[in-house]
């Protein structure tokens, strides 16, 4: 197969054309734009294959969950504050069952922000982000190899599970070109019984979140938290990174992640036993395979692009069992390797 | 190996496709590489600037603590990225605009007019190729033939004089720094 050069945005949206998606409907943002004009022009040149500029981030939402609800393979993207705008929606397609992807090429924040490459809407993506009792599946993914492949999984397990499935990353992985090599995808497999293209002599079908009897609405939230833990089960993935001798272990994702690596290589040089644990998934957040390490690694640096949001989730996930410590630049400023091998250096030399 | 650029200079001056040419023709040498854009609310004048990595392993980082070389086609970029560059690294200037020199003596310092040199050959906007071809000749990243290649295939729509233009360009480049 051949290695084409593109970037992160364009990536993104060659591999979900080649999945089967064939609805898209965004709202201009920076520093996505290139996605929605990618898909733009090219979603036009495959069959079936239908592009809506909408007229703002809610009405793309709410337009995918229609064209979902049909049955099409659908995504949406836009940035920071255009997926706060996208987030009633979210919770309809987590009520209503419906399969979706949701990009969020993240900025620096809150409100307006910046458009330069944060991590702070950890929180938003990983907890739901819109209202109710619902988790959306969270890829945070580090290279633009990942962009291709964890897009053409985010639409199987969104039909999978029938739950929409958010990619995270950020300006930087989203302007950035790698080198990459688009997968052959899966046949879809997804039942017509979830399809809604008229009933034409048999009974009606519907898609509903509006629930008013309490005993059926509770029953509905144990049914999807029943989904949410088979999904935690089956679906969390990581990568280790020199962690088999490591004395200090690194925590990081996406953008910070390949900074990490960077200070590692650099640390490493020095003999200093430095490992980085990266969740490609950050939910269902590897927790189990974390506290595993925790049983050779007693020390870790947490590092992202925010003020210490995967925290709660590395501590929820070593209760205890080794010493966190954290490094944070929000607000858009991405340090280089060197600056943050520094700080790890600094934090190595006071572990015992 | 790994080699880390910067590339810097005003938007419009073709900072960005000196980069991702350099990028593109890595990959078609079959090195990793990414190509890191900075961008920003900018306009063209405004100043555009990017990072590419070649290697022959996994590229850990795509941003560059303190890249091998420095590409700079105006005076701005000087000041701003010169002492970043690594010790024993390249400096290539754009002396056709930029008066000022680096005054750190442990890096080499190539100096192409190709301003001028792009209008001695017709097209200013050729500059960037000009010194590209400096670039390949003085690095070696990657062999001539192939840069010329990759530039080609990236170029593929515009029409056909363009691409003999810059071959006319990239030559003066590579000529004009001696072995």
């Amino acid at each position: 197969m051949n290695k084409v050069l593109m970037s992160g945005n364009n990536i993104i949206a060659e591999a979900a054309i080649r999945a089967g998606c064939r609805f898209y409907a965004g709202y201009p943002i920076t520093p996505q734009n290139e996605l929605t004009e990618y898909m733009a022009e090219h979603m036009r040149n495959v069959e079936g294959g239908v592009f809506v500029q909408s007229e703002s981030e809610i009405a793309a939402i709410h337009m995918i969950i229609g064209a979902s609800a049909t049955g099409a393979r659908v995504m949406t993207s836009s940035s920071s504050p255009g997926i706060s705008l996208k987030q009633e929606g979210i919770s309809s397609m987590a009520a209503c069952e419906l399969p979706g992807v949701i990009v969020n090429i993240m900025r620096g924040g809150p409100g307006l922000g910046n458009i330069r490459p944060a991590q702070g809407d950890y929180f938003q993506a990983t907890r739901g982000g819109g209202h109710g009792d619902y988790r959306t599946i969270v890829y945070g993914p580090a290279t633009c190899q990942e962009l291709a492949d964890l897009t053409m999984n985010a639409f199987d397990l969104a039909d999978l599970y029938r739950t929409p499935v958010m990619i995270l990353a950020d300006g930087m992985m989203g302007q950035m070109m790698e080198p990459v090599v688009f997968k052959k995808p899966k046949p879809r497999q997804y039942s017509e019984k979830f399809m809604l293209r008229g009933a034409g002599q048999g009974k009606s079908k519907f898609f509903r979140g509006l629930i008013l009897d309490a005993i059926d609405m509770e029953e509905h939230n144990w049914k999807l938290e029943r989904k949410y833990q088979v999904i935690i089960k089956k679906e969390t993935l990581h990568e280790e990174y020199k962690t088999e001798d490591a004395e200090l272990v690194i925590v990081a994702y996406g953008t910070a992640a390949r900074i990490a690596k960077g200070a590692i290589k650099r640390l490493r040089e020095n003999g200093m036993k430095v490992g980085l644990f990266r969740p490609i998934t950050l939910w269902p957040f590897p927790e189990l395979k974390l506290r595993a390490l925790s049983k050779k690694v007693k020390n870790y640096l947490v590092f992202e692009l925010s003020t210490g949001q995967m925290l709660d989730d590395v501590r929820l996930a070593l209760q205890g069992y080794a010493a966190i410590d954290f490094h944070g630049r929000p607000g858009g400023v991405v340090p280089t390797p060197a600056e943050l091998a520094n700080v790890i250096a600094r934090h190595y030399e006071t572990i015992d | 190996m790994m080699l880390k650029t910067i590339f810097s200079g005003f938007g419009g001056q073709g900072v960005l496709m000196m980069g991702y040419s350099l990028a593109h023709g890595a990959m078609s040498h079959g090195y990793h590489v990414t190509y890191l854009p900075a961008y920003g609310a900018e306009v063209r004048g405004g100043t555009a600037n990017c990072t590419v990595a070649v290697a022959d392993e996994e590229i850990t980082s795509p941003v560059s603590s303190e890249p091998d070389n420095l590409v700079v086609m105006n005076s701005p970029s000087l000041t701003t990225f010169q002492n970043k560059v690594t010790h024993g690294g390249i400096i290539f200037l754009n002396s056709s605009i930029i008066d000022a020199r680096p005054s750190r003596q442990d890096i080499k310092v190539y100096a192409v007019p190709c301003g001028d040199m792009a209008q001695e050959v017709g097209n200013i906007r050729v500059a960037n190729i000009i010194m590209m071809g400096a670039f390949i000749k003085k690095t070696g990243v990657v062999p001539a033939d192939i840069y010329l290649k990759s530039l080609e295939t990236i170029m593929g729509s515009k029409k056909k004089s363009a691409a003999e233009v810059n071959r006319k360009a990239f030559a003066a480049g590579y000529d004009f720094v001696k072995d």
